[in-house]
């Protein structure tokens, strides 16, 4: 599904990534952990193509393909998904008008027909309804005044709707209370398949109680430092990061986000 | 400069050989009317850069391209009518400044609305036309309205009867352009519109200006609407004129006690465009709504003068200006507000916003406020900046491509005023060129933006 290889990702003129190896395969759930500033939403944000992050060195196959090479709306359309950290408001445009037009990109460049607006109403209520999210969340701006809490389950949502074959979640757990949070891994659960693969992206090991995890690596001042399976977050909610510190470029980042 | 300002002789010369063969036909209130906006003109000539009012707008390219007064039909007319036509309307159309009752269409003309062309409703004393017409405000500070006036020969009159709720739109379009192709000519036309909304009356009158694409032509209208008491005009300006057009608008209103007059414009054509709106509330109560959005790409210019004169206490404005600039285009927005003496419990507010999708493109924004009364509201905000980057990637982090991404923004960002389109025929057409003219700029741009 997706092959990492020595991925070095600046930003402005900072290195944040310093050549990370990842090999995610179909249906496999990888929690990415680390403390702040450790590289974990750069490496979600190049996955899925922000402009501000410089691929500097490495490869990214998606599939069979050079995910590098793709434009972020291209990795989009291909099934890449990417649940944001801070979702964006974007006031005047229809929270339903734009998924609708997303799924319709995406079904047009798989040769599916488009949904119309009756079909799409028809999916997007079902879909809804799992992840609670309120009727009206649909027919307001996309993340305009929306909580903390409903920009999460709107990415959520949006991602239920789109069905991506890869979804990276970029701290999707951050700013929920405990309910939203159920509610949230309850949605990202009922999506997993053997065909579907997930990267969570967290800081706490709380949400991989409820979004258990096949691997979990732990990321620190841009390399990943450690890979075990689910009892590796166990340990680190014991321990903390301080003990697992990266070989170079000890710049202290790691142990000032060593607060679990 | 100076030199601009003696380039007005050619017109003085025409006006000379016009009132002379309309001299026996007109009454001597309009030759008077006429006169003195004549000798307004060729008192100040073009304005020039120095002037206040025009010093962003450099008009020297019409002074100099001795634009002759056009006659008859304009290339295209036919077509052009047809392509902006909408449906269930009364349609009035005027081409090079004269009414063309061939190309109108009356067919739904409801009950309470008088129309007119000026020519005939000169000649047979209709009621209403003397009382108003090149009456309604001093063009000694419009040098191009006074141009206008000066030409004043023919045009239309929309006069509703007092507490006639019209609903049928009253769809004026305005054509104009050279006769023929082969005619390489630039002409001059000076439509003039007059609008007269009787006590507690309602109508929507909508405007559409085109010419033929491709063609050098100068449009200089003027409209003359009064809203008498209680009465509502909402007014909707679609400019689409020809890209080498030069399109000069000014629109007077005198708004009485309790009146609404709200102007929406939406403006893609033209090379060099000049809109005035003067609002008069000159009634207590009276309320005034001014929006617009214009669009302005390659290397044209695209300028908006608003003025709003609270004169009576207990009026209200809301005015939302907000502009799209591409290319090496420039936008001017000036935003007068006067408020009076007398003006007591004034509430207006001004919002002007630009975006630049280009970084040559360039807009100066400046909001006039002249407050005399003490116990008023007014708020003022202008606000100039760049697509939101983070709402981009958020939009083809969904599956986007950059253009449709960007249209929705766009959409979004001109959707406020948009809305207020009441006129569905209009819209879908206003919007259609809009998002043309987007994509027009998106292919241009596209090899430069991207990745950043």
């Amino acid at each position: 599904m997706l092959e990492v290889t020595n991925l070095k990702v600046r930003v402005d003129d900072k290195e944040i990534l310093r050549g990370i190896n990842l090999s995610v395969k179909a249906g496999e759930v990888h929690a990415i952990m680390g403390p702040n500033g450790s590289g974990k939403s750069t490496f979600a944000r190049a996955l899925a193509g922000h402009p501000g992050y410089a691929v500097t060195d490495g490869q990214v196959t998606y599939q069979g393909q050079d995910l590098l090479d793709m434009d972020p709306d291209e990795r989009a359309r291909e099934g890449v998904f990417m649940a944001f950290q801070y979702p964006v408001e974007i006031p005047g445009v229809n929270n339903a008008y734009f998924l609708k037009a997303a799924l319709n990109a995406k079904r047009k460049h798989h040769g599916l027909e488009e949904l119309d607006a009756m079909d799409f109403m028809a999916l997007v209520k079902e879909k809804a309804k799992v992840l609670d999210v309120d009727e009206k969340m649909l027919q307001r701006s996309v993340n305009e005044g929306f909580s903390g809490g409903e920009k999460k389950r709107n990415e959520i949502f949006h991602m239920a709707v789109l069905e991506p074959t890869l979804a990276v979640l970029d701290e999707t757990d951050s700013g929920l209370d405990i309910d939203a949070l159920r509610i949230v891994s309850e949605g990202v659960n009922a999506m997993r398949s053997p065909t579907r693969s997930f990267i969570v992206v967290t800081h706490y090991q709380r949400l991989l109680d409820y979004i258990v995890p096949d691997f979990v690596h732990v990321l620190s001042d841009g390399l990943i430092v450690r890979s075990g399976g689910r009892e590796l977050a166990l340990e680190l909610e014991e321990k903390g990061y301080g003990w697992l510190e990266a070989p170079r470029h000890g710049s202290g980042l790691a142990a000032a986000g060593a607060r679990t | 400069m100076s030199q601009v300002a003696e380039r007005h002789e050619t017109y003085l010369v025409a006006y000379d050989q016009f009132a002379k063969a309309q001299g026996p036909t007109s009454p001597a209130w309009l030759q008077e009317r006429r006169a003195r906006a004549s000798k307004q003109f060729a008192a100040g000539g073009f304005p020039t850069t120095r002037d206040e009012d025009w010093r962003f707008t450099n008009v020297a390219p019409i002074a100099e391209a001795g634009f002759a007064l056009a006659h008859g039909l304009a290339r295209d007319a036919a077509a052009l009518v047809t392509g902006v036509a909408v449906s269930d309307s009364v349609r009035l159309v005027i081409v090079n400044g004269e009414f063309v009752a061939a190309l109108s269409d009356l067919r739904h003309l409801p009950k309470g609305v008088r129309i007119v062309s000026l020519r005939d409703g000169v000649r047979d004393h209709s009621d209403g036309i003397e009382p108003h017409l090149a009456n309604t405000f001093a063009t000694d500070a419009h040098p191009f309205a006074a141009l206008n006036t000066a030409f004043l020969d023919d045009g239309v009159a929309v006069m509703v009867a007092p507490k006639a709720v019209i609903e049928t739109p009253i769809h004026i379009v305005v054509v104009s352009g050279p006769e023929a192709p082969q005619v390489a000519a630039n002409v001059v036309s000076h439509p003039r519109i007059l609008v007269v909304a009787g006590e507690g009356s309602q109508v929507r009158i909508a405007q559409s200006f085109v010419g033929a694409a491709g063609a050098v032509y100068f449009t200089n209208a003027v409209a003359e609407v009064v809203v008498e008491p209680r009465a509502r005009v909402d007014w909707f300006t679609d400019q689409r004129e020809s890209q080498l057009a030069f399109h000069i608008n000014n629109v007077q209103a005198q708004v009485r006690a309790g009146g609404v007059f709200a102007s929406h414009a939406f403006s893609t054509g033209g090379r060099f465009m000049r809109h005035d709106i003067g609002v008069a509330l000159a009634g207590e109560g009276a309320d005034c709504t001014m929006n617009g959005v214009y669009l302005v790409d390659g290397d044209r210019l695209m300028d908006t003068h608003t003025s709003l004169d609270h004169a009576m206490p207990h009026c209200t404005s809301h005015e939302l200006y907000k502009g799209i600039l591409a290319g090496k285009s420039r936008g001017v927005f000036n935003g007068r507000i006067i408020v009076r003496l007398d003006a007591q419990k004034t509430d207006a507010k001004q919002t002007n916003r630009a975006l630049l999708l280009s970084d040559d493109a360039q807009v100066n924004s400046n909001p006039q406020l002249e407050i005399f009364a003490d116990d008023v509201k007014c708020t003022h905000g202008a606000a100039v900046g760049q697509l939101d980057e983070e709402a981009m990637f958020y939009l083809q982090a969904r599956g986007l491509s950059p253009a449709d991404a960007r249209n929705m923004l766009l959409h979004a960002f001109a959707g406020e005023v948009i809305e207020g389109l009441t006129i569905p025929g209009l819209r879908a057409q206003i919007e259609s060129t809009l998002f043309a003219a987007l994509d027009r700029d998106v292919l241009a741009l596209r090899s430069g933006q991207g990745q950043g």
